[in-house]
């Protein structure tokens, strides 16, 4: 199973990566772009991905009874609470200020864009100090 | 009014937006698997850190298949680089330390937050969930906010 997870998981990265290419998502200035509202491609993008992603995951658990080769269906609720509304105004400071979110930082290093190398180390560097803080508070 | 929004056109956009459900799709079809991105950024570290949080199961089993999302993510966009791009190999003009800064507190944010652009704006909406819908909505808006900050401050 977990051979398989791999397998999947790597093939998934592949579309993801190939679309934010694609997409000129892996770019900076443009999605610093859609940001200042100078081109509001980056909505058909999240509705584009949004939209086929709604289909599968309110299809998929309603005609099979577990994944093609996996045992259940994963979850991911989301809670409404302080961190996650405060997480993500943190979040959209870091967004607009260097125009990089972690999929295309990732994506675009692909591209061979060696200065978001940067921005990864700065993604790893800002969750780091958010498990260490949420250590502290504990 | 198409040429004013979207003045590099749209078919790249619509047609990328596509793949990229595929790809989370198929990983919800064969596998189970919910893949947001920002998670391996702290799932990733429990190789290395004992921190209590990284340390958590989910973390922990999950941190061998994100990896892989994550190779994955790389070979896509040198896939793309290779064929439809041409082999032109991307650039930024936006300063190191912008991206640094940007990296460090969009990477705590979004892990405080428990998801970014993919872990709430898709997976979460895709799954009709209000709290990833506010999300979404609070980041746009402090995203935009920021970057006309900037610009008008007279940064990249």
């Amino acid at each position: 199973m977990e051979a398989r997870k791999l397998g999947v998981a790597l093939v998934t990265g592949i579309l993801f990566g190939f679309g934010l290419a694609i997409s000129t998502m892996v770019r900076p200035e443009v999605v610093l772009g859609f940001l200042r509202w100078d081109d509001f491609g980056l909505l058909l993008v999240l509705g584009g991905a949004a939209g086929v992603t709604a289909l599968v995951y309110q299809l998929a658990p309603r005609l099979l009874h577990r994944p093609i080769l996996g045992d259940t269906f994963g979850q991911h609720p989301s809670a409404l609470n302080r961190q996650t509304i405060g997480g993500a105004a943190i979040f959209g400071v870091g967004w607009g200020l260097c125009g990089v979110c972690p999929g295309p930082a990732i994506a675009g290093l692909g591209t061979g864009n060696g200065a978001l190398l940067v921005a990864v180390a700065g993604l790893f560097a800002g969750a780091y100090l958010q498990g260490w803080m949420a250590s502290r508070r504990t | 009014m198409i040429e004013q929004w979207f003045p590099n056109g749209w078919s790249h956009y619509l047609l990328g937006g596509v793949l990229i459900g595929s790809g989370v799709g198929v990983a919800f079809l064969v596998a189970g698997l919910i893949t947001g991105m920002s998670t391996v950024f702290s799932s990733t570290w429990s190789w290395a850190s004992r921190l209590p949080l990284f340390q958590e199961d989910r973390m922990r089993a999950s941190r061998a298949w994100r990896v892989a999302l994550a190779l994955g993510l790389v070979l896509g966009g040198a896939l793309y680089t290779v064929t439809v791009g041409g082999g032109a190999l991307g650039t930024t003009a936006i300063p190191w330390w912008q991206l640094a800064l940007g990296g460090v507190i969009g990477g705590f944010g979004a892990r405080l937050a428990e998801g970014c652009t993919s872990g709430h704006g898709i997976c979460g909406l895709a799954s009709l969930q209000l709290p990833s819908l506010l999300a979404v909505l609070t980041f746009l808006t402090t995203a935009m906010v920021t970057a006309h900050l900037v610009r008008s401050m007279g940064g990249a």
